[in-house]
């Protein structure tokens, strides 16, 4: 496909909308007519475009197989996606991808897997918690810890009940501050590392919440014995065009929209580091 | 006696600690445990002893500005409950309440001071270990305190 049919967006019909928090939705979405069905991989984004207003990176976090339909969460914080939060079932929007790296699903197998969240971050790995336990056998442990604000923006809770229910998976959350009605942890996010259950020298993990907290848990993982290369995590910058041709997103020699989101932590490890990049 | 040197032995926070330090300090040790719903101790208390939890989960709490409480930290198998008991005027500066059954070794901190006093090498061991807690507590508070998960408030994220 040409860069400019990649600059189309295709008309897509909301389904679906499901309040998830105060300030944030999931839109889920029947596929454009031409396309038949949505393909992407665990990891991916799309451009998302409320007509009018604008366009916004909003990652893919799964898929409902039996309806066909995409989803998206958004989080309603700026002009473009609170017009995307506020469309209602039957309303068009524009969707172009899906785009950028995808997270080491196949690469994990074997491996014990530990997906650490924060916040929105749930969603972009919501995919591989969903591909990881469809084909469970594949993988040794499998550990999800997830970090919210607070109880009542914890994302997705009867998809968590789920997995919890379940015995062949390690379901932590923790939020930064609560009432004392909450049973669960209190705490940041990287306190739960050394509590789970996973052999580091045998672990692939797959970060994905604001930088600065995926920097202080790459660096529990690393004090835990993961290894460099085993660490996956995926970057946000102000990604506009999604083809890497805009430059708005580059992240030193990379563009995030093209070479990432989903990086492996070795390749990034030196730039991480510096505040300006 | 041996079952309490032997919990203390194997707790975290004392792991591979010198045997001649594990005898002095299970002198100031004991066994307690605490209901569901049952203080530790409370905000403005004497921090006259400390703990290492073994079983259950410990919430530790502040009143809000609001009113009610707030759990600012959790605290599970493995860790120590209470800081205030190293540094002068030696009193809690927040609740700490089991949220479950909790069962912990109990240190008497004024009996543990006293040794530490005497024997500085025992001090700096302890010191040591609880260092490590303090600046991880330290670190996790900063983070809680950038309140990352929060609506992002840059003009980007208002174009978004």
């Amino acid at each position: 496909m040409t860069p400019q049919l990649h600059m189309m967006p295709a008309v897509a019909r909301v389904a679906g909308v499901r309040r998830e928090t105060a300030d944030t939705w999931t839109l889920e979405l029947d596929p454009p007519s031409k396309q038949g069905e949505w393909a992407y991989r665990a990891g991916q984004f799309n451009m998302l475009y409320a007509f009018g207003v604008g366009e916004v990176p909003i990652s893919i976090s799964g898929s409902a197989p039996r309806q066909g339909t995409l989803l998206h969460t958004v989080r309603a914080v700026g002009a473009v996606s609170r017009a995307l939060a506020q469309l209602k079932r039957g309303d068009s929007v524009g969707v172009r991808g899906p785009y950028g790296s995808a997270w080491p699903v196949e690469e994990a197998a074997g491996s014990d897997v530990v997906v650490v969240a924060g916040g929105l971050g749930f969603a972009p790995v919501r995919p591989v918690l969903r591909a990881l336990l469809a084909r469970r056998e594949r993988y040794g442990k499998v550990v999800f810890l997830y970090g919210a604000r607070r109880p009542e923006e914890i994302l997705y809770r009867r998809e968590i009940e789920g997995w919890r229910g379940r015995l062949d998976v390690e379901v932590e959350v923790t939020v930064d501050r609560a009432i004392s009605a909450w049973r669960g942890h209190v705490g940041v996010v990287t306190t739960l590392v050394r509590r789970a259950g996973f052999d580091p020298q045998n672990a692939v993990a797959m970060l994905c919440g604001p930088e600065v907290m995926m920097r202080f848990t790459v660096a529990a993982l690393r004090d835990a014995g993961v290894a460099d290369e085993r660490l996956y995590l995926s970057m946000e910058r102000n990604m506009k065009c999604a083809l890497g041709h805009c430059g708005h997103c580059q992240f030193g020699a990379d563009f995030v929209c093209k070479d990432g989101p989903v990086f492996r932590y070795d390749r990034i490890r030196e730039r991480l580091a510096v505040r300006e990049v | 006696m041996e079952g309490l040197e032997r919990i203390i032995r194997e707790h975290r926070f004392f792991k591979d600690l010198d045997p001649k330090f594990v005898a002095l300090v299970v002198g100031c040790a004991k066994n307690v445990r605490f209901e569901a719903g049952e203080y530790l101790f409370r905000e403005g208390g004497p921090a006259d002893q400390f703990y290492l939890l073994r079983h259950g989960r410990v919430a530790l709490e502040m009143a809000a500005p609001s009113g009610g409480t707030v759990t600012f930290q959790t605290l599970g198998e493995g860790e120590l409950v209470g800081l205030s008991w190293v540094v002068p005027p030696y009193r809690w500066a927040y609740d700490a309440r089991a949220i479950e059954l909790v069962r912990a070794i109990s240190l008497d901190a004024v009996c543990l001071r006293r040794k530490l006093d005497q024997d500085h090498d025992l001090g700096y061991e302890v010191m040591q270990r609880f260092v490590p807690v303090l600046i991880e507590r330290l670190q996790g508070t900063r983070l809680q305190m950038l309140d990352v998960y929060g609506a992002p408030a840059t003009e980007k994220a208002a174009k978004r």
